[in-house]
């Protein structure tokens, strides 16, 4: 189904939670002030939800406003949600931060999300995009004195290319039809990319890698898991991280940012998405994804019943690092 | 948290984990030890240090 059906169909499914009154508010996404940055819209009345749209540019993960919004007083809310929107909804079910029938899942099969910025690279970086639209495996490009034909393949967000679930896993009401789980990628070939290279090398690509982190906290923000009311990073007594732009208290933020998400990322690449300066910010976190995957068995929000293995023991877990 | 610091260049013989009971005197020395040696095999830690006069 084209994203534009899917629009049509998220309007007027909305409409209908809206006027019957079962949900307080519709989480979608509006059009963005510029092309390809599609953002994050919670419609109250049907008239409102007239502004929801989606196309391939949804890049944010909505299951982060669950948290963040006080759902206690709102009453049930219905949330768009492709393949990782709702295994972050059943990490989140999981770790108690609400409970399944607060949310009503308005499911969507992901057509995998681009990445602007190879949008931007492939047209060419100084050119001024002002109008990007879809045609079905082609994004049509246009500009000031340019128009350009633009596989969806060859512009696909880094993450949306290994996804394994593109299929949302609890869904109320699904618009369109479920697709191929995958989109071809081999996760296990492209996550953890500095494995393979010298420890001083390792290093080396790290450091480089988060040189250009202005601390602005936008991959912590777009976060799903990150939903601490104080995150360690603002704490100041005791203060575990240092505030400078200094390379040791950066890449010290980013380091226990990314072991916080053992076992409950689910690769949406919401941070690497967000970061303003463009940092691969998964070259971090698919280690952690990849070695949850490989030393538990396990994939964050798969499904309900079973339990997160950073949270439950289980005399076979792996504890060579134990003396 | 040993994995991820391997993997982003930083000598895995600088973490260690151990369980020891308040009533395992010995192994708690023997460990304290273990660690002391392993660290100073290593020498000085080359990465993740940040120099006050500069930073502060």
């Amino acid at each position: 189904m084209e994203n534009q059906e899917v629009a049509q169909k998220i309007q007027e499914v909305a409409k209908k939670l809206l006027s019957e009154g079962k949900v307080s508010c519709v989480i979608g996404f509006e059009k963005g002030t510029v092309p390809m940055r599609e953002r994050p819209f919670f419609a109250y009345t049907p008239e409102e939800a007239e502004r929801l749209t989606w196309t391939s540019f949804c890049c944010n993960n909505l299951a982060n406003f669950l948290v963040r919004r006080d759902l206690g007083e709102a009453g049930k809310v219905a949330v768009v949600a492709q393949g990782c929107v709702s295994r972050n909804i059943v990490g989140l079910i999981k770790e108690n931060q609400i409970s399944r029938e607060q949310v009503f899942v308005i499911g969507v099969p992901s057509p995998g999300m681009l990445d602007r910025r190879k949008v931007q690279a492939e047209v060419g970086a100084e050119k001024v995009i002002t109008e990007v639209s879809e045609d079905g495996e082609d994004l049509i490009v246009k500009g000031k004195g340019f128009e350009e034909r633009v596989p969806r393949k060859k512009v696909m967000r880094d993450n949306c290319y290994t996804c394994v679930q593109r299929n949302p896993v609890i869904v109320d009401e699904l618009i369109g039809a479920e697709t191929e789980p995958t989109h071809g990628g081999n996760i296990d070939k492209v996550s953890a990319p500095w494995e393979k290279l010298q420890a001083d090398d390792r290093w080396a690509e790290f450091a480089e890698n988060y040189q250009t982190c202005i601390r602005c906290y936008a991959c912590r923000d777009a976060c799903p898991l990150c939903y601490c009311h104080v995150c360690f990073v603002d704490e100041a007594q005791p203060q575990w991280c240092g505030k400078t732009q200094d390379e040791s208290d950066v890449l010290t933020y980013h380091v226990l940012r990314a072991f916080h998400c053992a076992g409950r990322c689910t690769d949406c690449g919401a941070c690497e998405s967000a970061c303003p300066m463009g940092i691969k910010v998964r070259r971090l976190t698919s280690k952690i994804e990849k070695d949850i995957r490989e030393m538990y068995g396990y994939q964050a929000g798969m499904d309900l019943e079973s339990k997160p293995p950073m949270s439950v023991y289980r005399p076979d877990d792996p504890q060579e690092f134990i003396k | 948290m040993k994995n991820i610091l391997e993997y982003v260049g930083i000598e895995p013989d600088r973490l260690h984990f151990s369980w020891i009971s308040s009533a395992e005197a010995e192994k708690f020395q023997k460990t304290a030890t273990q660690v002391c040696e392993a660290v100073r095999a290593l020498g000085p830690a080359q990465h993740m240090i940040k120099d006050i006069r500069k930073v502060a």
